[in-house]
């Protein structure tokens, strides 16, 4: 399975859910599988993606899944000290971990080679580090989600991506229609 | 230890309803950290990279809190990507308190080199920038902030050792 078939499968538990989306291909592919106001597209900025879903999650109550990948979250290492230390039980952060850097041309990361990200997240202090199969992600992204404690879950899958085009949403499109799900006013 | 002048910084922030702070440590911004650390009103989440400070603030404010950032002017060098691409593309209110290290006053010889650089790199973004050198500017905070949170933009506010140094 590679990144879009997980995305797919997790797509019912995506639904009215508040979901932050990793750059380039992730949120291309999110967005062609089940684009709703609720999904927070990252059209740039490489490497925020879970420190963008601690914030939301830290500010408000709804649940929030932040879906990261490999190589974004060995940009900002230093972001899993900073979730294990600012825990959020409505905080789950999905870090898809295809071994490359699907983006760019798949070329490898080295959580394919000797690195391990959840070795790290529980090194770094995070209680419920999760370490999943592809097959099983929906399986346990669902049990994650229903434990009411955050969770870090890392999905092991194939490297690729489906082809699927840019998004053409407005950046300010994007966030007003995102803030109207979290509740938060134009004048916050 | 806090001083009047780290007070008065604290309460405008307050009230112009700051809920939620990220920082990396400086010398000079001590005393306001340890404030904002302390106070019921904001929720103060260091971070350990100014780039990776912003994604939280972008966070806490799509949730309907009030963000802002306390850092060095050194770490402008880190963030100018995250500020292009993701607070200005969005149209993001966010307010950075920063130390302004290297100015007249500095003893660290190699911060003289980003102070250089401090002002260019602000303009270049277009980020609207003040300059706190008396100890009387900080009465202009709360009109900056205003400001900020208005027109959606990122704000620099550097305060250099003479202004520290006014308010210690």
């Amino acid at each position: 399975m590679i990144r879009y078939d997980v995305l797919k499968e997790i797509i019912p538990l995506l639904r009215d859910r508040l979901v932050v989306c990793n750059i380039g291909s992730p949120s291309q592919e999110l967005f062609e599988l089940h684009d709703q106001p609720s999904n927070f597209y990252m059209l740039g900025t490489m490497g925020l993606c879970s420190s963008i879903g601690l914030g939301l999650a830290l500010a408000q109550d709804r649940d929030v899944i932040a879906i990261d990948g490999d190589g974004s979250v060995l940009t900002n290492l230093a972001t899993l000290s900073t979730i294990a230390n600012n825990p959020a039980p409505n905080f789950t952060l999905l870090i898809i971990d295809n071994g490359s850097y699907g983006s760019t041309g798949d070329q490898p990361t080295y959580t394919g080679a000797r690195t391990s990200l959840a070795g790290v997240a529980k090194a770094c202090g995070c209680d419920n580090v999760v370490e999943v199969s592809a097959q099983d992600t929906a399986a346990e992204l669902k049990r994650a989600l229903e434990s009411d404690q955050m969770t870090i879950l890392v999905s092991k899958c194939e490297s690729g991506n489906r082809p699927v085009p840019v998004i053409s949403m407005d950046p300010v499109v994007i966030v007003d229609r995102f803030m109207k799900q979290t509740g938060a006013g134009p004048g916050n | 230890m806090a001083t009047s002048t780290d007070a008065s910084i604290l309460a405008s922030l307050i009230r112009n309803r700051i809920s939620f702070a990220t920082s990396v440590p400086c010398k000079q911004l001590a005393g306001v950290i340890e404030l904002v650390d302390d106070s019921a009103e904001i929720l103060h989440v260091p971070c350990n990279k100014e780039d990776e400070g912003m994604g939280l603030c972008a966070g806490a404010f799509m949730g309907g809190m009030r963000p802002c950032i306390i850092m060095q002017n050194t770490a402008l060098g880190v963030v100018v990507n995250s500020l292009a691409t993701l607070i200005q593309f969005y149209h993001m209110p966010l307010p950075m308190l920063i130390s302004y290290r290297g100015e007249v006053g500095e003893k660290v010889a190699c911060q003289v080199e980003m102070a250089l650089h401090t002002k260019a790199i602000l303009s270049q973004l277009h980020i609207p920038t003040y300059h706190f050198t008396r100890g009387t500017d900080v009465g202009d905070l709360d009109g900056i902030l205003g400001h900020c949170f208005m027109s959606k933009k990122p704000v620099a506010v550097l305060a250099d050792a003479m202004f520290w140094e006014a308010a210690s």
